[in-house]
């Protein structure tokens, strides 16, 4: 299973290579042409002989993760997060590092804490990863200072329909694009599978400036938070309702008139959809639709529970109606879109 | 001179990403003072006036601040997200309205302590009883904007919405007036509040020689506010620095020379927050000369900003002649 593979590989923002190579190795069959740019960004072209409007898809390849900065005496591991990570939720896990190595984050066991300490949740300062490594010199042989660390989770299935695994945010979108690239298209289709997301849209923004298509879908995967202790107005978005379309975050306040398209297109198909419910985050839309002259974006997700921890959560239901619902939007681009609020605009 | 163009401008619905009644309005203000009239992929109406000199970009945001709707609720009540800088503790008993003219206020849930004020907090009502009626109205990420009427009294205005329909005015009345020989881009941006996003883009479009931004700034003349030299009534703000650029000497001693040749008042203006459309545009491609002519105005981001009338006069006065000088930098 493509989601399975691709949620277990390592790759962290600027150490995306095994998702890359991962990737070229599915794509070469059913693209045209395969080109990774300076930032390390995969760019897989489909039909550039064809005329306009050229389209491009986006996912980002990196996942967060953690980055050792510092080597104790005794031969323990500090790390720093690569992306946003809760530093809460990281103490007592088991990591790998450079292929083969394990690790386990630790801490003082409850028994050692003073009161005051158990009030208080632990700082990545307090973390650390233990190798099993007697002393400095045996660690420093096998870590250097920048080597990345992964959370270890299998991706399986479970519940009705659910999937568990990390990287979901945003491999799940690399494997819709995956999918979507193996069919065939009237027009240049662009998808670019991007570096950098996590620490600040920056290999989106390489990607959009040389791709410059016409018009941008991005796919990714997002906060669910219909779980127990919130309530309704803060859920964001639910998991089996459908795929999520955006309407505004930090990095971008989306067109109303595009959304509009969405919602009538995925109404007319019968296929699900739920808005994201909130404003916070962001993702490559910010860097892509500032790109240049501006370019129409829109973003679809797939709703992730538990998004940037050890272990996710989607819904099958959701990742298929995201599948059809872009491959909807793709067999339905009108020749124009009144993208522009003043007018029509030809695509 | 006439305010009566810039009472209809504060009072049009134009929240960020919604600008299209403002470009619709200002389109009709200005199509016969210039060449052509265009509107780019976010939005931005692009004013030309064809002239053989510089190219000039003139910049003021058409959106304002406001809200959108997040989440409605089974008895109705709505959940909303700021759209721009919205202070959450002004926002108790504020009346917003939306596109299609419904209005609602905004009230807070019983807190146990006065530090649980948070967004999250709030509500919209807009005197529905179920989730159903409420969509007879309003959907999930529909926009509203904040009430204020216009206020205009000897020397100053309160309204809603000055920032910046006040640079909209200015830049309208500049193209009415001006006689300028240069290749003039008048551009009414987008998307200013949350990031001059509409700027942005329109400056690579455009590769400007020049730039000129028109937009509010903060005074430092109200009771205990923070140090700050600008005050209303005492002339159009010439920008020295904001949190998105620092305007460079030649740009500076252009403007402050022209408005000294002139005699039109001006301030010099130290911002030690905010940004406007400039700092988007200086940094376009291989970096564009840009300045800001700003407007004190007092409680900006608050449906009853105050200007001085004396400031947006002197405003226009100096971009006219400034569009007429020969702008060698």
């Amino acid at each position: 299973m493509l989601l399975k593979t691709l949620s277990e590989l390592n790759g962290t923002s600027g150490a995306e290579g095994s998702v890359r190579d991962f990737l070229r190795q599915q794509l070469k069959p059913f693209v045209d042409t395969l080109v990774v740019d300076k930032m390390g960004n995969l760019i897989a072209t489909k039909n550039a002989h064809l005329p306009g409007p050229k389209i491009m898809l986006s996912a980002h390849m990196d996942e967060v993760a953690l980055m050792i900065t510092d080597i104790t005496s005794d031969g323990f591991l500090k790390f720093q997060p690569v992306g946003g990570i809760d530093a809460r939720i990281l103490v007592s896990k088991p990591i790998q590092m450079n292929e083969a190595l394990i690790g386990v984050i630790g801490s003082k066991a409850i028994h050692l804490q003073k009161s005051s300490e158990r009030q208080k949740s632990l700082t990545f300062d307090q973390l650390y990863i233990d190798i099993g490594a007697k002393c400095k010199e045996e660690a420093t042989s096998k870590v250097k200072l920048g080597d990345y660390a992964y959370f270890m989770t299998k991706c399986e299935p479970f519940g009705e329909g659910l999937y568990k695994g990390k990287a979901f945010d945003d491999r799940v979108g690399c494997a819709l694009l995956v999918e979507l690239l193996k069919q065939d298209y009237a027009f240049p289709l662009v998808a670019a599978f991007t570096v950098q997301e996590e620490v600040g849209l920056r290999g989106a923004k390489i990607a959009a400036y040389h791709v410059a298509p016409d018009f941008a879908i991005v796919l990714e995967g997002t906060v669910a938070a219909d779980v127990s202790d919130r309530e309704e107005d803060g859920w964001v978005t639910e998991l089996g309702k459908g795929p999520a379309c955006s309407l505004l975050d930090r990095t971008t306040l989306y067109s109303p008139k595009l959304i509009q398209w969405v919602v009538d297109i995925a109404r007319g198909k019968g296929i699900p959809l739920q808005f994201r419910r909130g404003a916070s985050g962001g993702n490559d839309a910010g860097s892509i639709h500032v790109s240049k002259a501006g370019i129409p974006t829109v973003v679809l997700s797939v709703p992730c529970r538990y998004i940037h921890s050890f272990v996710s959560v989607i819904s099958e239901h959701d990742y298929t109606a995201c599948f059809n619902l872009v491959a909807a939007l793709l067999a339905n681009l009108p020749r124009k879109l009144s993208i522009n609020p003043m007018g029509e605009e030809e695509l | 001179m006439d305010f009566k163009l810039l009472e209809q401008l504060t009072q049009l619905f134009g929240p960020s990403g919604s600008e299209e009644r403002v470009a619709e309005f200002i389109s009709a203000q200005v199509r016969p003072y210039c060449d052509n009239l265009t509107s780019d992929t976010l939005g931005n109406l692009i004013v030309h006036r064809h002239g053989t000199g510089k190219r000039i970009m003139i910049a003021a945001h058409m959106d304002e601040i406001g809200l959108m709707i997040t989440h409605i609720n089974k008895e109705g009540f709505l959940r909303f997200t700021p759209l721009g800088g919205v202070r959450i503790q002004n926002l108790i008993g504020q009346r917003v309205q939306f596109a299609q003219g419904r209005i609602g206020t905004i009230w807070v849930e019983k807190l146990d302590r006065p530090t649980d004020f948070k967004l999250d907090k709030l509500y919209l009502d807009i005197g529905v009883s179920s989730r159903e009626e409420a969509e007879q109205f309003v959907h999930i990420g529909e926009p509203a904007v904040f009430v204020g009427n216009f206020a205009e009294s000897e020397s100053r205005i309160i309204s809603k919405a000055l920032d910046d329909r006040v640079g909209c005015f200015v830049a309208i009345e500049a193209l009415r007036r001006t006689k300028s020989t240069h290749e003039l881009a008048f551009v009414f941006t987008v998307q200013e509040e949350i990031g001059t996003r509409g700027a942005l883009t329109a400056a690579y479009a455009l590769e400007p020689d020049l730039a000129i931004a028109v937009d509010v700034t903060a005074t430092g003349d109200t009771p205990k506010a923070h140090p700050m030299s600008v005050e209303l009534g005492k002339g159009v703000g010439i920008k020295v620095l904001d949190h998105s650029m620092v305007t460079s000497p030649q740009i500076k001693r252009w403007m402050a020379d022209v408005a000294a040749d002139r005699k039109i008042p001006f301030q010099w203006e130290v911002l030690e927050y905010g940004g406007t459309d400039s700092g988007a545009i200086h940094l376009s491609r291989g970096g564009v000369p840009s300045g800001v002519l700003s407007i004190p105005t007092r409680y900006v981001h608050s449906p009853a900003e105050m200007l001085d009338k004396h400031d947006v006069e002197a405003a226009v006065e100096l971009l006219v002649v400034l569009l007429e000088s020969n702008a060698e930098l």
